[in-house]
């Protein structure tokens, strides 16, 4: 074939959205006999999908369709911690899904090209596959989060999602068209050397990095631009809900490292100065509005700005050491939301959504085990040792030490304990408070030895912590 | 152009030549396909006629060979009645957006290897866009004259007409796959080689699709819900009379002869002979002759339908158009794709 | 004044007017049709510039099939014109403003720095055989393949979201179903049932 189409490296991304197509197809014909084929076909698309992209480990990078798509190791990784993510999270949400009678064979191919759209990101090195992919993502995010549309909360949520992400990608190609402006092109390593002896009183390559700036943060959700991010929480189902909160956030992080440090590494005096406003504001807003919340998944959405926030401390070192240690902050907080939210959906049932916190008041006296498993992901969370979290929150606060921003580094730790608080009052209610009600588990053995094993991973992977952080430096290391 | 008309046009300014020899082709176009509109509604007449077991008309003239003409004149002495409360200019506007179109489709048609006004190279496109606004005249006298029985006719014509653009498109993707351009032109030479190397027989499912979706297209029957004279008395021209009902009429029947001519052109080898081993001989060899012999063959096709197909129900209609054609005609766009490229019996497509 | 100059006025200036009336005319079915006018001034245009498969696919896509389309919409609904009036004198200095404004950027970016005439040259009239939409087809389906594609897989999902959204399994309607009517076979809905012949009493 052609010597400029190789398109080996991209097996993946072509299988998924091909399985894609042929489950929708599938579905039509099959939706009364066989209900649950669509879902199984999305995990064993799933499966072979991260058994194709083991394929491409350790590769070295290259670079195809002209310079639109680039194969290298942070790319592997990312997209394989994406599709892990989103096999668990479906494994978690299927009860859910049937008992609400959500359950279509769309959801899942939605699922799927949702996935494709966040690889694509992932594997961006063009202004055009980057703002396609993540159209991608945000298109199906939207129908998701609307997809039970006979409930006002899920509409409206997916309302606002949808005028803010709009919103959001319209900066973030306002910035990209100021960028093109600039240099001349859309190809992020020819726009890296444009830059190159660019200073920082240049209005229209300040104005476009504000822009993209501005753009990321809509879409990572951090302060002041994460109004969305509660209603959405709430509003959406909760399966949708872990979808959003574990997945697209790996995919976010690869779109910041690809726009900041593969374009502006040369420029990250300015873009880390602007990062630290929103890291501190989303630290200090996250935890502090989170004490305030009764409902758990409103409480868990202040959680997700919170960590978006320690997120950027990594970002904001501007080197891979921090780089590394946000890969790796954001594949444990995934990890650990996946278990969070897991952990939700199981506690729901049919006519009942557990989502206030007094729904798990006294939660220890029938069923310690789950309990144990809350308190567990809730320490995670806080980053209380010895749970991953708290690893996840110390590499990147180390970063930040490493480069002698120490002031930011104190201000972290101790809005980081302001938001022990509520983690640990989660813990109380199940703990110390009398039960309210019955409580039935009505999800399926599947979901709950795996969200078990989710939970308890958080503990137990502890002795191979420092292969996983190597695992992210050689990522960031081998990135092309 | 002949040696004569060249040498009247070379005392007037240059621009004014151009112009000149433009207006003299267009003529030369639009006039014998108005004499072929008045004749082809003489033969409809005729020849549903003699379907029916009727005589059809035979009092004006020879046989009634002046019956068109004598319409004509009908139609040019009534009086054009505007409704009361209708949007006059675009009452009056609709019939001229209806046949502007479809008179303009023409200047790409090719008769012959030389013959053609306008020999652009995406003449297909050109072609699908033209076709695609006629659709403004029925909407807009629908919609301006006022009237519930007009107005459901050009809502029907307006999701019909997308409808079946669609399968259209595709079955032109089709052509333009086998015959590697956009120009008709081209388009007919790559057919050259008698009978079996015409398109019909390799793109059957896109010459049958492409044919019925033409019939649709140009709102005939058994697709001619949009005039529905049992349920909506006519339709979109309900409260249209005198000239400007002739132009509707002008133009329907100058689309029918255009999407005849098109498949003529595009399917059965435009003016090949059918006999491509005796190009020598006079009339048997290729020529015009054979396009418009092609040309009506497919409309006598028109009139057949009309002469014995009821009238499809309007969701029949739909349904035949998103749920059958178009995916008949993807499926085969795609086994042409990997036939072409994949296997060894690409050379049966071009 | 040249006679492509003379064109390209006409052209520009029923597209511009044409544009204006879009937003004035009180009526919306006559401000959709002054809209499809635009467009065609517009795609003559681009026809003028030799870019011939973006003006006929303008007229393709936008006037044949997305504005019919939107006519339908339009001419269904029942807009209370007066309830649509009301608010105009007081947004308008806003929005007055707003267009004066970006009408003034567009004119110092036009008239200053790379976007002068004389800094763009006229292009070279392309040769007679010359067509764009084989070079444009070459390089999408080369050199821009991927983002094309993904744009393709982006229609699609479009497709898919919107029917998950909007598609609903009625039961009850009394809609006749086509397939099952041809299926019918004699023992659906005929039963011979056999008697024996009733006595007189």
């Amino acid at each position: 074939m052609n010597h400029i189409l190789n398109m080996q490296v991209a097996t993946p991304e072509i299988f998924i959205f091909s399985m894609a197509c042929l489950i929708l197809m599938i579905d039509l014909y099959t939706h009364d006999r066989l209900p649950l084929l669509s879902y199984w076909l999305t995990q064993a698309t799933l499966v072979a999908g991260i058994y194709l992209g083991l394929g491409g480990m350790g590769t070295e990078p290259v670079t195809t369709f002209n310079g639109m798509f680039i194969h290298d190791g942070m790319s592997v990784v990312v997209k394989l911690a994406i599709m892990l993510f989103t096999l668990i999270g479906l494994v978690y949400s299927r009860q859910y899904i049937l008992d609400r009678g959500m359950y279509r064979g769309e959801y899942y191919v939605l699922v799927l090209i949702a996935v494709l759209g966040m690889m694509v990101m992932t594997s961006a090195s063009h202004f055009l596959s980057l703002y396609l992919g993540l159209e991608l993502l945000s298109l199906s995010l939207y129908t998701l989060v609307a997809i039970n549309r006979d409930s006002d909360t899920a509409v409206e949520a997916a309302m606002k999602y949808f005028v803010l992400g709009a919103v959001a990608s319209g900066m973030l190609l306002y910035g990209m068209s100021l960028m093109y402006g600039v240099t001349g092109s859309l190809d992020i390593k020819t726009i890296s050397a444009a830059i190159q002896g660019m200073q920082s009183d240049d209005v229209m390559l300040m104005l476009g990095l504000i822009f993209i700036v501005v753009g990321l943060g809509f879409k990572l959700g951090v302060v002041p631009f994460h109004m969305w991010i509660p209603d959405i929480y709430q509003g959406a189902p909760t399966s949708v809900v872990l979808f959003i909160a574990t997945a697209p956030k790996l995919a976010a992080f690869a779109m910041v490292i690809r726009l900041l440090v593969d374009g502006f590494q040369s420029i990250a005096v300015n873009w880390s100065d602007m990062l630290v406003i929103l890291a501190v504001l989303s630290m200090a807003l996250g935890n502090i509005v989170a004490i305030a919340q009764a409902n758990f998944k409103r409480m868990l959405a202040y959680s997700a700005i919170s960590h978006m926030g320690y997120f950027l401390l990594g970002i904001i070192s501007a080197n891979p050491n921090g780089y590394s240690a946000s890969l790796f902050y954001m594949i444990i907080y995934a990890f650990t939301g996946l278990a969070a939210f897991g952990l939700i959906l199981l506690m729901s049932r049919s006519g009942f959504e557990a989502e206030n916190i007094s729904d798990y008041r006294g939660l220890n006296r029938e069923h310690p085990w789950y309990a144990f498993m809350i308190a567990l992901v809730m320490f995670s969370m806080a980053g209380l040792p010895p749970t991953v979290g708290f690893y996840a929150k110390l590499s990147v606060i180390q970063a930040l030490v490493d480069v002698n921003m120490i002031s930011l580094a104190v201000i972290a730790v101790l809005l980081a304990v302001i938001g022990a608080f509520y983690y640990l009052r989660i813990v109380k209610t199940m703990y110390f408070d009398a039960p309210e009600a019955e409580r039935t588990i009505t999800t399926g053995l599947d979901a709950r030895v795996l969200v078990s094993l989710n939970a308890v991973m958080l503990l137990a992977v502890m002795p191979w912590i420092g292969t996983i952080m190597d695992l992210c430096m050689s990522a960031i290391q081998s990135m092309g | 152009m002949p040696e004569f008309i060249l040498s009247i046009l070379s005392i007037f300014p240059d621009w004014l030549q151009v112009v000149l020899a433009s207006l003299i082709k267009i003529i030369a176009i639009v006039a014998p396909l108005m004499l072929a509109v008045a004749y082809l509604t003489f033969a409809e007449r005729k020849i549903i006629g003699y379907m029916q077991i009727r005589v059809g008309p035979n009092r004006v003239g020879p046989r009634g060979w002046l019956q068109p003409i004598a319409d004509a004149f009908k139609l040019l002495l009534k009086e054009i009645v505007v409704p009361a409360r209708s949007n006059k200019y675009l009452f009056v506007l609709a019939p001229i957006l209806a046949i502007g179109p479809s008179l303009a489709a023409w200047a790409v048609i090719p008769f012959s290897d030389t013959l053609v006004l306008s020999d652009i190279d995406a003449s297909l496109l050109y072609i699908l866009a033209m076709t695609s606004m006629g659709v403004y005249g029925i909407i807009i006298a629908g919609w301006a004259s006022n009237s519930k029985y007009a107005f459901l006719s050009a809502m029907r014509a307006a999701a019909q007409i997308v409808a079946y653009e669609i399968a259209m498109g595709f079955a032109l993707v089709g052509v333009l796959m086998a015959a590697g351009s956009l120009n008709l032109g081209a388009i007919v030479n790559a057919q050259a080689g008698g009978l079996f190397s015409w398109y019909w027989l390799p793109l059957l499912p896109l010459f049958v699709v492409y044919f019925i979706s033409g019939v649709a297209e140009t709102n005939r029957a058994p697709f001619d819900v949009a005039e529905g004279e049992s349920e909506i008395v006519a339709g979109f021209h309900v409260e249209y009379s005198g000239m400007t009902f002739a132009v509707f009429f002008l133009a329907e029947y100058a689309n029918m002869i255009l999407i005849a001519m098109l498949t003529a052109l595009m399917f059965l080898g435009g003016w090949m002979s059918p006999l491509g081993f005796w190009s020598d001989v006079p009339l048997l060899g290729d020529g015009i002759h054979w396009l418009l012999l092609k040309t009506s063959a497919m409309l006598f096709f028109f009139l057949w339908f009309r002469a014995t197909f009821p009238r499809y129900r309007y969701d029949q209609i739909m349904r035949l158009g998103w749920k059958v054609f178009i995916p008949v005609t993807l499926i085969w766009i795609v086994v042409m794709g990997v036939a072409m490229f994949l296997t060894p019996w690409g050379h049966l497509f071009h | 004044m040249t006679f492509e100059q003379l064109a390209f006025y006409f052209f520009a200036s029923v597209a511009i007017l044409a544009a204006a009336m879009v937003v004035t005319v009180r009526n919306p079915v006559r401000a959709a049709l002054f809209l499809i006018l635009t467009f065609f001034a517009v795609a003559c245009i681009w026809m003028m510039l030799e870019a011939e498969f973006l003006a006929i696919v303008l007229i393709l896509v936008y006037v044949g099939a997305v504005m019919v389309l939107f006519l339908f919409v339009v001419m269904m609904l029942d807009i209370d014109f007066d309830q649509l009036r009301e608010g105009f004198a007081e947004t308008l200095p806003i929005g007055a403003t707003v267009a004066v404004l970006v009408l003034l950027q567009l004119v110092i970016v036009l008239t200053s720095g790379p976007f002068e005439l004389e800094q763009v040259a006229a292009p070279v009239p392309a040769a007679a055989d010359y067509g764009n939409t084989h070079q444009l087809g070459l390089l999408i389906y080369t050199y821009y393949v991927y983002p094309f594609e993904l744009a393709a897989v982006m229609l699609v999902l479009a497709m898919i979201a919107a029917i998950v959204l909007t598609l609903r399994d009625r039961t009850g309607t009394r809609s006749q179903k086509p397939h099952e009517q041809t299926q019918v076979k004699r023992k659906d809905r005929v039963r011979l049932v056999k008697m024996n012949a009733e006595k007189k009493n």
